[in-house]
């Protein structure tokens, strides 16, 4: 019998391979082949112009096959990278050349691109390269760029990309007549993905096919596909590429093209030979992308019990020295930022501003962090001045559950009205308040404080659009052997992808789930795809994959009803097997309805044999009936009309040093609502990462950058990213399950919950302890010691 | 100038395999490139991430941190090395895929390597111990809470 | 991150590796190499020729008598830190070394190879200066002995000549009535301390150490000090650096905390 599996615990099918040391990362693709090994050559200045190159002396370098640099770049490859997701106002979008022409803007750009036997002997010819650079002014930090002193781009004034205002009512007004009004300025520092593997990219061309193959540990193959056709002159059929296991993305991945994501394939055609490429870590803090940094300036209008009558915010946001990925992030953040709440008159107008350093693009929520930063501030803000519990002021701002779907009057990132589906943040509230202890918090802090010891609670609450569009799509084929084949094409890097999608498969189709086995990321399978980003892997290609396999269903039912005589609607299919609901013995196995979907018989196995027991088709019409296909498959697309709205609260209690300003997680609590859970255990993991994620955002993780924009912690040295020490030792997770309305699976995604609240939530925590305002984040034991000395 | 190379026998998960090696090759690349042993994996090259760690003669080892030929009067054992005689996964493989203690499996193997030794040297690991003994590895994607879980299940399954 | 090319030689003998190093000014040894080999990947440091020490005999001994203990230059921490004859003769050796890193680092790094790599953020450093401890060190023109207090000449700059190879440390044994104490708080469990104090508190004198306050591991005197006293008095012989984790004053304070706190230990 096969049991449902939505919403159990099945374990994944990725994980034997990957914990034999069979995993196929980018940089296995070629091992024991003999490919060539490129490496880069990056600007060590962060503002320079570049006089002159000479690769002369690496060309005596034994091993070395090519060396490019902008020269060498013809066509549209000498073209700059394109601006992925462009937007109105984004009136000064800039991007980088795939090697630096002219001028480099950061630390790190690439300026050449050398081939070599292996990658030893690359870095050898890459130290060899002698660049001429005319050092010029950086610009670093947010303060700097908006100073404008100097400028990123001589041909953008004020270092401002990008200028956006929207609103929902009359902010000012409302908080000119508000009875309290307080004004908060917020500061964000950067911090990034750092995947435990960095960016590759493998490439061989076949000139006996004129095709090219492209594997790439990319967040989207059909993006970077369509981007190394274009760039390099080929037709989109020409170029195949592959994703395969990737060791994590959290965002960095899905910027495309990177430099080496064409570099690599143009020299593999150059050349004639496989090239592989895979950055180290090095490479990655400098080359490529970092997240977060803002500064805000809110101001707030209030009533006396705390209900939000006017929220009037500008934030400047630090993209980097180019916007290859557009203005997703902030203005997610100037969306986002609302969270559960419904202020009566809402402005947010940010600017996207240049600087010296490396790119920004989304990372694990992309934005929303910043956003539910300064929302969480503001309430917890206005619960200090009114002297309310911060839990009273957010229920008293809450979306209620009857108002859904809830209308901000916004446009949301995917273009859209920013329109909440559905959640219950009443219920939510009451569950981490349970869960953490809350009410009785009082208590527990007077019983430490009597120890001596220090302490804090924090919460923080979020609302995460998910599964944004376009669209996904799948392809179920049921094969003769009766197992099930299935393709989407966004990529997976660790989610379990390929588990939660059999799970879907299984069930709709009532085979056997080891039966089922799910291909994604690769542009020979499935070549209409959008990416995995926006945690909207399950709602949408999980969408898709339902569909496509309810499609192969209809059909096999219906050749099994024929060949059964009987009527669809007394069929089921269990363990692969259809049979007449009643009638034992009256059945006929999928694998043989795959047989008889397919005029052309040759009897080559088991299934086709059997299948000749039964006669389908109509002998006066042609043997593929019009508006039929031969074979049993199923392809279907999700596009929905706009994202789905995913929430949650987060609750900590810290313990803070009185003597080091050591900070210590004592408890950690988190409610949860992705709407049904596929496979609860995937989503509890999920929230653990994001959960670790967000501490080492909160409490460990900067970018160092000094003035002239050199990055002082390229290092995992210097860079802290938590290790289990530094981690909660036990994360207490509810779940709360509000369906959403947009399909067909009432889910919503879940991949990047877990890091959203944190910097908000650590702040509320720290200050509750310390009784100081905590107005920037990530703060460490010596930024919360300098904060004690200025409050003494 | 050609690159001298140096003619050495490196023993892996009880197999000897000669191979004609630069000096520099660190062991964490002989394994993935020279010997085709890609289990091992390689996230930082210099030491604190763990993802390519390695036993020397049953210790856990950065194989970025040591030179191949620095290696050759050691019997190393990589993650290809961990599973049962009969093929079946071993009981760290086991516990990890039980408890959920992977997600892009990239730092994997060095935590397999980690914890095989772990509780070779501690059989019956408290929870505290437990952690301490995955304290050097870094992971970005599971929050360490299923891998902590895992060292625990696979003290059991041992 | 790969390193430069570099001639190898691993020698079988003691005598060999002398004079392989003598012979080439540009050459280093390889001994754990935990430290060495991300300075080689990074290409911060690019020697001509590495000799790997590893294959030679009788390094790796660790000896205890009432005086103290010697440890051979291939003795790794792990197995310093598991010895019990060496935690009863100088107990700070297994307090200090429980901080070295992580114990994978520790299972290839060696105790003497810290030492000798000079870097005042590491515990070893410390200790072997707070104890008063030596390095023997040989080369072909002969052995000598380096007592702590002229081993570290700056940050990660030892004197040992180049073609010397730091065959040996030595540890005073803890004497009666002495007591000991080690403490140090990092960013993240098993980083480099943003402060480290060692203590040894005796009859007659109270000598502290720090790592990771200053460029060099430095020892202050706080003989006599009133307990609620002895993290000003250290500070007046101390001049904390900053850095990206911590600012001077902040570790400052850690030197006040951590004083106050080792000393409570060790009494």
């Amino acid at each position: 019998m096969t049991t449902k599996l939505f919403g159990t615990k099945v374990p994944r099918v990725e994980d034997d391979r990957l914990l034999r040391g069979q995993g196929r990362y980018v940089g296995d693709v070629f091992s024991g082949q003999d490919a060539l090994h490129a490496a880069v050559l990056r600007s060590p200045h962060a503002h320079a112009r570049i006089l002159d190159i000479d690769v002369e002396p690496v060309l005596d370098v034994e091993g070395v096959v090519a060396v490019y640099t902008y020269d060498d770049l013809e066509d549209a490859m000498g073209e700059p990278l394109p601006l992925l997701i462009p937007h109105p106002t984004l009136t000064h979008g800039r991007t980088q050349y795939a090697l630096a022409k002219d001028e480099v803007n950061y630390a790190g750009e690439a300026v050449a691109f050398v081939v070599a036997t292996d990658r030893y002997v690359a870095e050898d010819a890459v130290a060899r390269i002698r660049v001429r650079y005319e050092p010029l002014p950086a610009v670093v930090g947010i303060a700097a760029s908006r100073a404008a002193e100097h400028l990123v781009h001589d041909d953008v004034p004020g270092n401002v990309g990008a200028r956006m205002e929207q609103h929902n009512g009359d902010a000012p007004a409302e908080i000119a007549k508000a009875p309290h009004t307080l004004t908060l300025d917020l500061d964000v520092e950067r911090s990034a993905c750092t995947p435990l593997e960095g960016r590759g990219v493998a490439a061989r061309w076949d000139p006996d096919q004129q095709r090219l193959q492209v594997w790439s540990s990319t967040q989207t193959a059909t993006g970077v596909r369509a981007a190394v056709a274009a760039k390099l002159g080929l037709d989109l059929r020409a170029v195949d590429v592959i994703t395969p296991d990737v060791g994590g993305g959290f965002g960095v991945k899905i910027n495309h093209p990177w430099p080496e994501e064409l570099l690599v394939p143009l020299a593999a055609m150059r050349l004639g030979r496989p090239v592989s490429y895979v950055e180290d870590r090095r490479e990655h803090f400098v080359a490529s992308a970092h997240e977060r940094a803002q500064v805000q300036h809110i101001e707030v209008g209030f009533d006396d019990e705390g209900r939000l009558l006017g929220l009037d915010v500008m934030f400047w946001h630090d993209h980097g020295a180019y916007t290859p990925y557009g203005l997703i992030v902030p203005i997610i953040t100037s969306t986002q930022l609302l969270g559960p709440y419904k202020p009566r008159a809402y402005r947010v107008v940010f600017e996207s501003i240049y600087t010296n350093t490396v790119i920004v693009t989304p990372y694990r929520g992309a934005g929303r962090p910043q956003g539910v930063y300064a929302m969480e501030r503001t309430m917890d803000a206005i619960a200090a001045y009114l002297g309310k519990d911060r839990t009273e002021v957010r229920a008293v701002n809450f979306i209620q559950p009857d108002e859904f779907p809830y209308e901000h009057g916004l446009v949301f990132q995917d273009g859209r009205p920013l329109t909440y589906d559905s959640g219950d943040y009443p219920a939510s509230l009451e569950k981490i308040k349970q869960l953490v202890g809350w009410d009785e918090f009082p208590q527990y802090r007077k019983e430490m404080a009597a120890q001596g010891r220090r302490v804090g609670i924090g919460l923080a609450c979020y609302v995460e659009g998910t599964g944004v569009g376009p669209y996904e799509g799948a392809h179920v084929h049921i094969e003769t052997s009766g197992k099930v084949k299935v393709a989407t094409g966004l990529t997976s890097q660790g989610q379990g992808h390929q588990t939660v999608f059999a799970q879907l498969v299984a069930d709709e189709l009532g085979v056997r789930f080891e039966d089922v086995e799910v291909v994604t990321g690769d542009t020979r399978r499935m070549p209409y795809a959008v990416g995995t980003f926006a945690s909207r892997a399950a709602v949408m290609s999980g969408s898709a994959i339902h569909l496509a396999a309810k499609r192969a269903k209809e059909k096999a039912l219906r050749i099994a009803a024929e060949a059964l005589e009987a009527d669809v609607d007394d069929l089921e299919i269990t363990d692969g097997v259809v049979s007449v609901k009643g009638a034992p013995g009256a059945s006929i196995s999928l694998g043989t309805v795959a047989v008889l979907s397919n005029p052309l018989r040759y009897a080559f196995d088991e299934a086709s044999k059997s299948a000749t027991q039964f006669a389908v088709g109509d002998p006066d019409k042609p043997p593929v009936a019009p508006g039929e296909e031969p074979g049993l498959e199923g392809k279907d697309f999700y596009s929905p009309e706009r994202s789905t709205f995913a929430s949650g609260m987060h609750a900590v209690i810290v313990e803070t040093d009185p003597d080091t300003a050591e900070i210590t997680i004592l408890k950690y609590a988190v409610v949860h609502d992705c709407g049904h859970l596929i496979n609860p255990m995937i989503v509890e993991g999920q929230i653990h990462g994001g959960v670790a994620q967000g501490v080492g955002g909160a409490l460990y993780e900067r970018m160092v950058y000094d003035e002239n924009g050199q990055l002082q912690n390229a290092s995992f040295m210097d860079f802290l990213m938590p290790y289990v020490s530094e981690v909660p030792e036990t994360i207490d997770i509810d779940h709360l399950e509000t369906p959403s309305p947009l399909n067909p699976l009432g889910i919503k995604g879940a991949g990047e919950a877990g890091v959203i609240p944190s910097a908000a939530l650590f702040a509320s925590a720290i200050e509750d302890a310390e009784g100081i305002e905590i107005t920037a984040m990530p703060i460490s034991p010596s930024d919360l010691f300098t904060l004690r000395e200025e409050h003494r | 100038m050609s690159e001298e190379l140096h003619e050495i026998t490196l023993r892996v998960n009880g197999h000897d395999h000669a191979v004609a090696v630069p000096a520099r090759r660190l062991l964490s690349d002989a394994l993935r490139l020279d010997l085709g042993l890609t289990g091992t994996h390689v996230g930082c090259e210099h030491g604190v991430c763990g993802a390519c760690t390695v036993l020397l003669d049953g210790a856990p080892t950065r194989a970025c941190l040591m030179f191949a030929v620095s290696a050759v009067e050691a019997e190393i054992t990589t993650v290809e090395g961990l599973s049962q005689p009969d093929g079946s996964l071993g009981p760290v493989q086991q516990a990890f895929k039980d408890c959920h203690g992977l997600q892009c499996g990239f730092c994997t193997p060095g935590f397999l390597t980690t914890i095989t030794a772990g509780l070779e040297e501690n059989p019956h690991p408290t929870r505290d111990e437990a952690r301490e003994m995955v304290g050097g590895n870094l992971c970005r994607c599971t929050g360490y809470q299923n891998i902590v879980a895992a060292v625990l299940k696979a003290a059991e399954l041992r | 991150m790969k390193p430069a090319p570099f001639a190898f030689v691993r020698p079988r003998s003691l005598e060999e590796a002398l004079e392989v190093l003598g012979a080439h000014p540009d050459a280093k040894v390889l001994a754990g190499g935990q430290s060495l080999v991300p300075l080689l990947t990074m290409r911060l440091a690019a020697p001509a020729m590495l000799v790997d020490i590893n294959a030679v005999p009788d390094l790796d001994r660790i000896s205890c008598d009432d005086d103290g203990v010697r440890i051979g230059a291939l003795v790794r921490h792990a197995a310093l830190l598991r010895d019990e004859d060496a935690a009863r003769t100088q107990p700070l050796l297994r307090l200090a070394l429980s901080h070295v890193a992580h114990p994978t680092i520790r299972n290839r790094g060696t105790t003497v190879g810290s030492i000798v790599h000079a870097d005042a953020a590491a515990e070893m450093p410390a200790v072997l200066a707070l104890l008063g401890g030596s390095v023997e060190v040989a080369s072909v023109r002969g052995r000598r002995t380096i007592e702590a207090a002229d081993l570290f000449a700056g940050p990660l700059e030892s004197t040992l000549a180049h073609d010397e190879i730091a065959v040996s440390a030595w540890f005073p044994a803890l004497r009666p009535g002495e007591r000991v104490g080690f403490a140090e708080i990092a960013r993240r469990h098993g980083d480099y301390a943003m402060c480290g104090v060692a203590a040894l508190v005796g009859p007659e004198r109270t000598r502290v150490a720090y790592l990771s306050v200053e460029e060099v591991p430095t020892i202050v005197d706080l003989t006599g000090v009133a307990p609620d006293d002895v993290g000003e008095a250290a500070l007046a012989h101390l001049d904390p650096q900053p850095d990206i984790h911590a600012t001077a004053a902040y570790r400052s304070q850690l030197v006040r905390v951590l004083t106050r706190r080792v000393l409570e230990q060790a009494a």
